[in-house]
């Protein structure tokens, strides 16, 4: 049985620390995954939408958890983006996953961040969306967002 | 519309001069919470909003905004500005208030299109 990189079929893997509370760097794992995802010719729509994806599941390890590993691998069909964390966990995931819940504290939210936006906007984004967590242990979303066979530049995602 | 011609109808000042200045404007979003922005805002729009950190740049960037308007006078962090030049994302300041900034830019927009 060949491996998909003896079938030829290319798999590129990234990986990146992201450390909880460090908003100066904030973002610059996303904007690498957007950047490969450009580069290897992913469709402008599946480009942007793994972007937010990327982005939110950083920025939930920056604003909610101690650190974490965004972990990304791409195919030419599909792009597999998953963030797990040591943290806080959540406690009740149909809960964080409705739109407007956040536990943001009031500095953050200050900043803009704390919309309770976010794990909604990873989920519409994605073709396939999973999360996991422990309390007090750490959390893991998975998204996959196939990469579109005819391309073209929509309005939104 | 490009972005020059936004800048110019509507009097804003560039943090970077010249930064993005020939992209076009495709109609704009207005809010100060980021993750509203990457649920809402769509490719080519620009971005009116008070928020003045970093970490708008790379919102704008994931977004594939146009550009980032500062409202009511605020001013960028100075890590925004630099962010903003190093990644070539155009960040305009102006002493209107979003709601003027969005009446107007909605206006020149209408006008382009001979609605208005
Ligand atoms: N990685 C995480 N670790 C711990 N809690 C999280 C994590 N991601 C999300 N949460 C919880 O789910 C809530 C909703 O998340 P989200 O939709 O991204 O909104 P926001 O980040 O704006 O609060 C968060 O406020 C937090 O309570
Ligand atoms: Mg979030």
């Amino acid at each position: 049985m060949q491996t998909p990189e003896e079938r030829g079929e290319a798999r590129l893997r990234l990986e990146f620390e992201v450390t909880g509370l460090d908003f100066a760097t904030a973002g610059s794992a996303a904007t690498r995954v957007k950047r490969a995802l450009e580069h290897v010719g992913f469709s402008a729509r599946a480009v942007r939408r793994a972007a937010i994806t990327a982005y939110e599941a950083e920025m939930n390890i920056v604003i909610h958890a101690r650190r974490g590993l965004l972990k990304v691998c791409v195919a030419p069909e599909a792009v597999v983006i998953v963030a797990a964390d040591e943290g806080p966990g959540i406690a009740d995931l149909e809960l964080a996953m409705q739109e407007g819940f956040s536990t943001a504290p009031e500095d953050v939210r200050e900043m803009g961040f704390g919309a309770g936006m976010g794990l909604p906007n990873m989920r519409r984004c994605s073709d396939h969306f999973t999360i996991q967590s422990v309390v007090g242990r750490g959390t893991t979303v998975r998204a996959v967002i196939k990469n579109d066979q005819v391309g073209g530049r929509g309005r939104g995602v | 519309m490009r972005l020059e011609q936004v800048i110019k109808g509507l009097a804003l000042a560039e943090v970077c001069p010249g930064t993005g200045v020939e992209r076009e404007v495709s109609g704009a979003y207005c809010s100060d919470m980021l993750s509203d922005v990457m649920a809402h805002a769509q490719p080519g729009d620009v971005w009116i909003t008070v928020q003045t950190h970093q970490n708008c740049v790379a919102v704008a960037m994931m977004a594939e905004l146009t550009g980032v308007v500062l409202t009511r006078g605020m001013r960028p962090d100075p890590e925004m500005a630099e962010k903003a030049s190093r990644e070539g994302v155009a960040l305009l300041t102006t002493g209107l208030t979003s709601f003027e900034v969005a009446g107007r830019l909605f206006c020149l927009l209408r006008q382009e299109r001979g609605e208005c």
